[in-house]
């Protein structure tokens, strides 16, 4: 469903991607860990088209979306869900109004009809009835699901979760995960989560990839991971320092 | 000192490449009237009380400060003729224009900037709608739209300003101040004095967007352009009030 092949990408001087390598498959639940900063966003923000790559391919059902200019990508992106870190709701509009956001923009739906698939995704999040509030009122773990229900609310076929689990608490943590499994049973998606958080790795993966210096070191099914002899990857599961 | 320099030309070059991406997105379907209704009111009527209230005391200290002078030379029928033309020419455009860029530049820049470092310009990217077409395109041209209906109201309020001191304060004639206020002014002084604020409103939100869009470094980061968008855009208004005065007038 989606190759990536060798590639590259500089931050002016800095190397980020060393040529990166990876196939992401169809109905799949793709994990791609590693230690902070060492690229995986900026990966993900190939994937959808909002960072281009300095070298490289980046196919999307077959399609080089690398080549691509600003339309065609938009055309690819109505395919593509996302849930950024910090959810990345936009402040000046209600819940409904960011859940609804692609339908208002991109659909000639009435309003009423738009406020019912919102209605309906957010009770998929499990979060119905906060329509009308603004994001600055909502939790942590609040805004992580209104942003997966933006995600979902124009059915794609490719979902991105960025750091879905990072800063919210242990127990929401686990409901974030399971909702990703649900989403993905439910919905049928093909999915990329980037994330560090081993316990999160392991509950959604089917395979979990390790991203270091710039490049894919392993790639695997959970257990593959859990038995791998690679140091790097070894010393990243288990979360021991260099110094022990 | 070359860091500067560097930044100074890395800053002109940014903005002029992302102008013709402005005006290209204004002209780029599908278009969305609601996003312009919305920076309309917020440009302009929200701008008004503002803009109002500075222009009646404007008028007024000139209007106070004119008959002393004129009345030194026995002139003080001409105060309305300087209030007006000042008005009209310099003193509406240039203070609507600096309030605007003080108002609407500070709150582009601060949120088109803390939307970059929250990634909300990446989600708007991400949902396949374009950030310029969406945050910059429909502020330009309310922006154009606007700055001339808020000076038209600065003319005028300037005026009357002027006129509550000279015919009430100083007890001039209504009819002579009338008179004397539309005597000197011509209309093309008018209509150059708006053109003006096309401008002014076109190169605020330019510089004010372009600032907001470039942020980063998180809260600091915002800060930094916001107060970078006003003094900018504050300094280019006289600037360019110069070159323009000189080629209109």
């Amino acid at each position: 469903m989606i190759t990536i092949t060798d590639l590259f990408k500089n931050f002016g001087e800095y190397p980020v991607l060393k040529g990166v390598n990876i196939t992401i498959n169809k109905g799949e639940v793709l994990v791609i860990i590693g230690q902070s900063g060492c690229g995986k966003s900026v990966l993900l923000k190939h994937i959808i088209g909002i960072l281009k790559p300095d070298k490289g391919k980046i196919e999307v059902q077959g399609k080089d979306i690398a080549k691509f200019n600003e339309s065609q990508l938009n055309e690819v992106r109505k395919k593509f869900g996302m849930l950024f870190q910090g959810a990345a709701l936009f402040d000046s509009l209600t819940v409904r109004e960011n859940v609804g956001f692609f339908l208002d923009e991109h659909t000639k739906l009435d309003k009423q009809t738009i406020s019912k698939i919102v209605a309906e995704k957010l009770k998929l999040v499990g979060l119905p009835g906060v329509e009308n509030l603004m994001p600055f009122a909502l939790s942590g773990g609040m805004r992580k699901r209104v942003g997966l229900a933006r995600a979902i609310a124009m059915d794609p076929e490719i979902i991105l979760y960025d750091e879905p689990t990072t800063g919210i608490d242990p127990i929401m943590a686990t409901a974030i995960n399971e909702l990703i499994r649900e989403l993905q049973a439910k919905l049928s998606l093909t999915s990329i989560v980037v994330t560090h958080d081993m316990v999160s790795a392991y509950y959604v993966a089917d395979r979990i990839a390790m991203l270091d210096d710039g490049k894919i070191i392993e790639i695997g099914t959970p257990e593959e991971i859990r038995k791998t002899t690679n140091p790097i990857v070894k010393q990243f599961i288990t979360g021991k320092s260099t110094n022990n | 000192m070359k860091k500067r320099i560097y930044y100074f030309f890395q800053e002109i070059g940014g903005m002029s490449l992302f102008l013709p991406q402005i005006i290209l997105q204004i002209f780029k379907p599908p278009f969305k009237p609601k996003y312009l209704t919305n920076q309309l009111v917020q440009i302009g009527v929200n701008t008004l009380p503002i803009v109002s209230i500075m222009a009646l005391f404007v008028g007024m200290v000139l209007a106070y400060l004119a008959y002393l002078q004129f009345k030194i030379v026995a002139l003080e029928v001409y105060t309305g003729s300087l209030v007006s033309a000042c008005m009209v020419m310099e003193l509406g455009p240039v203070l609507t224009a600096i309030i605007v860029a003080g108002r609407i530049g500070a709150s582009t820049a601060a949120e088109i900037g803390s939307m970059k470092v929250t990634e909300q310009i990446d989600a708007l990217s991400t949902l396949a709608v374009n950030p310029i077409k969406y945050l910059a395109a429909p502020r330009f041209l309310a922006a154009i739209i606007m700055l001339p209906v808020l000076t038209i109201f600065a003319d005028v309020i300037g005026i009357f300003g002027g006129y509550i001191v000279g015919v009430w304060q100083f007890g001039i004639r209504h009819r002579i101040y009338m008179n004397k206020s539309v005597d000197f002014l011509a209309a093309d002084d008018i209509i150059c004095g708006l053109i003006k604020t096309m401008f002014f409103g076109a190169m605020i939100i330019l510089v004010s967007c372009y600032k907001g869009f470039t942020t980063s470094g998180g809260a600091e980061g915002v800060g930094k352009a916001t107060t970078s968008a006003v003094v900018v855009s504050i300094v280019l208004i006289l600037v360019m009030d110069y070159f323009l005065t000189i080629v209109l007038f």
